[in-house]
């Protein structure tokens, strides 16, 4: 193979890396959102994703829903389901420890994924691409537009949420909520709305990332555990809590991921975000970008 | 460890000893069978049932670590015609290293990174299986492994097996109870209580947190070295991430801190599918739907069922009375 092969060949690598470190970084940030409300690891986070994906392939697929209609109704969907998770199983024992809330959230992932079997079989389901499957070229390497379209969206989403978190009143009561629930509440905020609010939310960021990613990695319903799995990764990577770290972390995992799998073994490419998350654990649990004095006082 | 235990310790030897009586009935004929599995998985259990009741851990890992004792013992049985004893001790061995290099970091820190790092954990050990074709023969599985045998007496048969592995599960509910209450549990059940009062009082709680973490390990282990002698056959999906899922069920069910909850747990997962088998691969909504209904309506697992019936009816008697 000669110089510029191998070139193009690690510039493929890096966009396949930030295509599907965008993904992990949505994810890492629905992981935070919920965390910093209730201290919970909510494990049906990749569910929110699989759900996403496979309810817009049936209303774009089957239904024929034109696709930024249907973009618009999964979200509606998701976030309708995160809302029924925390109403019905997270809401009525909001005074028990977190262990239990977090084996409820590992039997919501159980039955989601159950449900979804159900529905929608064992089956991988595609989707169109959202605009055109015509490669562009660049330095060697090709981009297909969606590619475009997750990266676009994903820092679209990382700029809405950030002017959501520090600019509206409902965004500042629930960093407000994530610092001190106490305090919080003492100025008069409902903190067990804000709670139903992360998880509506994080559903919501969960079904954005489904629906972006199918059309280039397909979708079934035992996606959500692995997505979830690298996407809390990122998260500790960039320091559970971080908003910005859990960006950086998501695409740096994305890159150490395809450059991996590229440039060493594909057949252990899914062991290498996992790598990466046991070994932020053994050195700095706080995170790359976290010290461990700052994750404790600043959660947003 | 108390005059219920031992009357539990007895009865139960006795209701195993008889137990293959059941093989002579033809319909439930296979329940012995399925005994012998029910006591392997309840020597994960009983370890999982310390470090989730005691430690207040999840480990999502736990398949991983039976994988791995089982592994241990296929592959140096076979392509190394160890001694099958010696190749039990060498997975032991490796578990517990590895339980301390997964445990350790995430311990020390306050909060459930457990439940995360042996999640990833038995997922990579789970890839493992799978992809180092040259060790472990991947998604074919390996085979040929031998029974066990002792003194010159080979385990040969199911019943042996069977009465061989509940052997080694009753030492180690012994074991299990005893550490309970040994130094070691009384120092877990101060964490339980207030992880910063027992600290106060001078109790390291990493330290027997990891403890706990590292006995349970090895017990999955030891599990899984008795599964692949019994079975002769291993491939990655027994090690899967829904059995150590299924684990946690059991725990779940049989109410978290409650050893013998462990057992019944076990057994009743266990037996379960034989119940489902209408639902065929749907059976998996009804796993996740018991798992929540008994987390949110009976968070001491059925254990504490009379309990909750109790406290439903009582102020309704009360007032019918008064």
């Amino acid at each position: 193979m000669d110089s510029s092969g191998l070139f193009s060949q690690i510039v493929q690598y890096v966009i396949t890396g930030i295509t599907v470190g965008s993904i992990y970084a949505i994810v890492a940030l629905g992981f935070n959102i919920i965390y910093s409300a209730t201290e919970i690891i909510n494990f049906a986070q990749g569910e929110f994703v699989m759900l996403g994906g496979l309810v817009m392939v049936t209303l774009v697929n089957s239904a024929g829903i034109p696709m930024p209609l249907a973009f618009f109704i999964t979200i509606s969907a998701v976030t309708l389901v995160g809302l029924l998770m925390e109403r019905a199983a997270i809401f009525p024992l909001r005074d028990t420890t977190v262990l239990r809330l977090v084996i409820i959230t590992i039997a919501l992932s159980i039955l989601i994924k159950g449900l979804a079997m159900f529905i929608w079989g064992k089956d991988s389901f595609a989707l169109p691409a959202f605009s055109g499957e015509t490669p562009i070229p660049f330095l060697g390497a090709t981009i297909v537009p969606q590619t475009l379209w997750i990266v676009g969206l994903t820092a679209v989403l990382v700029v809405l949420l950030s002017i959501f978190f520090n600019r509206t009143l409902l965004g500042k009561a629930m960093s407000a909520c994530a610092d001190n629930p106490e305090a919080a509440s003492l100025v008069g905020i409902n903190t067990q709305r804000m709670v139903m609010f992360s998880f509506m939310l994080s559903a919501a960021l969960g079904a954005v990332a489904g629906m972006i990613i199918t059309p280039v990695a397909l979708m079934e319903y035992d996606r959500g555990a692995l997505l979830a799995l690298k996407g809390f990764g990122a998260a500790i990577l960039g320091g559970l809590g971080h908003f910005y770290g859990a960006v950086a972390a998501g695409i740096l995992l994305g890159l150490l991921e395809s450059l991996g799998a590229g440039l060493i073994s594909s057949a252990f490419k899914d062991a290498i975000a996992l790598g990466v998350l046991l070994l932020v654990l053994f050195i700095k649990p706080s995170g790359l970008l976290g010290s461990a004095e700052v994750s404790k006082l600043r959660k947003f | 460890m108390g005059r219920n235990n031992i009357i539990g310790i007895l009865g139960l030897s006795l209701f195993i000893l008889l137990f293959p009586l059941t093989g002579r009935i033809s319909a439930i004929s296979h329940y012995v069978d399925i005994m012998v599995f029910v006591g392997l998985t309840a020597m994960i259990t009983m370890g999982l049932s310390l470090l989730m009741g005691y430690a207040g851990q999840i480990s999502l890992g736990h398949a991983a670590f039976y994988g791995l004792g089982a592994y241990a013992s296929g592959i140096l049985t076979v392509k190394y015609g160890l001694n099958p004893w010696l190749a039990l001790f060498i997975g032991v061995f490796l578990s517990a290293v590895l339980a301390v290099v997964v445990g350790s970091p995430s311990l020390k820190l306050r909060g459930h990174y457990l439940a995360m790092a042996t999640l990833a954990f038995g997922e990579i050990i789970y890839i493992i299986f799978n992809g180092w074709i040259s060790l472990t023969k991947g998604p074919d599985g390996f085979g040929d492994i031998p029974y066990l045998s002792i003194f010159g007496f080979s385990f040969d048969s199911m019943l042996s097996n069977y009465y061989l592995i509940w052997f080694v599960a009753i030492i180690m509910l012994v074991f299990v109870l005893n550490i309970i209450h040994s130094r070691l549990g009384r120092a877990l059940m101060s964490i339980h209580g207030s992880e910063l009062a027992a600290s106060a009082m001078g109790v390291n709680a990493a330290r027997f947190k990891i403890q706990v973490f590292i006995i349970s390990a090895v017990m999955a282990s030891i599990a899984g070295s008795f599964y692949a002698h019994y079975v002769q056959y291993i491939n990655p999906p027994v090690f899967d991430l829904f059995f150590s899922i299924k684990l946690l069920m059991m725990v779940i069910i049989g109410g978290m801190s409650n050893i013998w909850g462990a057992l019944i747990g076990a057994a009743l997962i266990t037996f379960l599918p034989e119940w489902l088998i209408f639902m065929e691969d749907f059976d998996i909504l009804a796993y996740g739907l018991i798992l929540l209904l008994i987390t949110m309506f009976l968070p001491k697992g059925l254990f504490g069922l009379p309990e909750v019936v109790y406290k439903l009816f009582a102020p309704r008697v009360k007032a019918s009375l008064g």
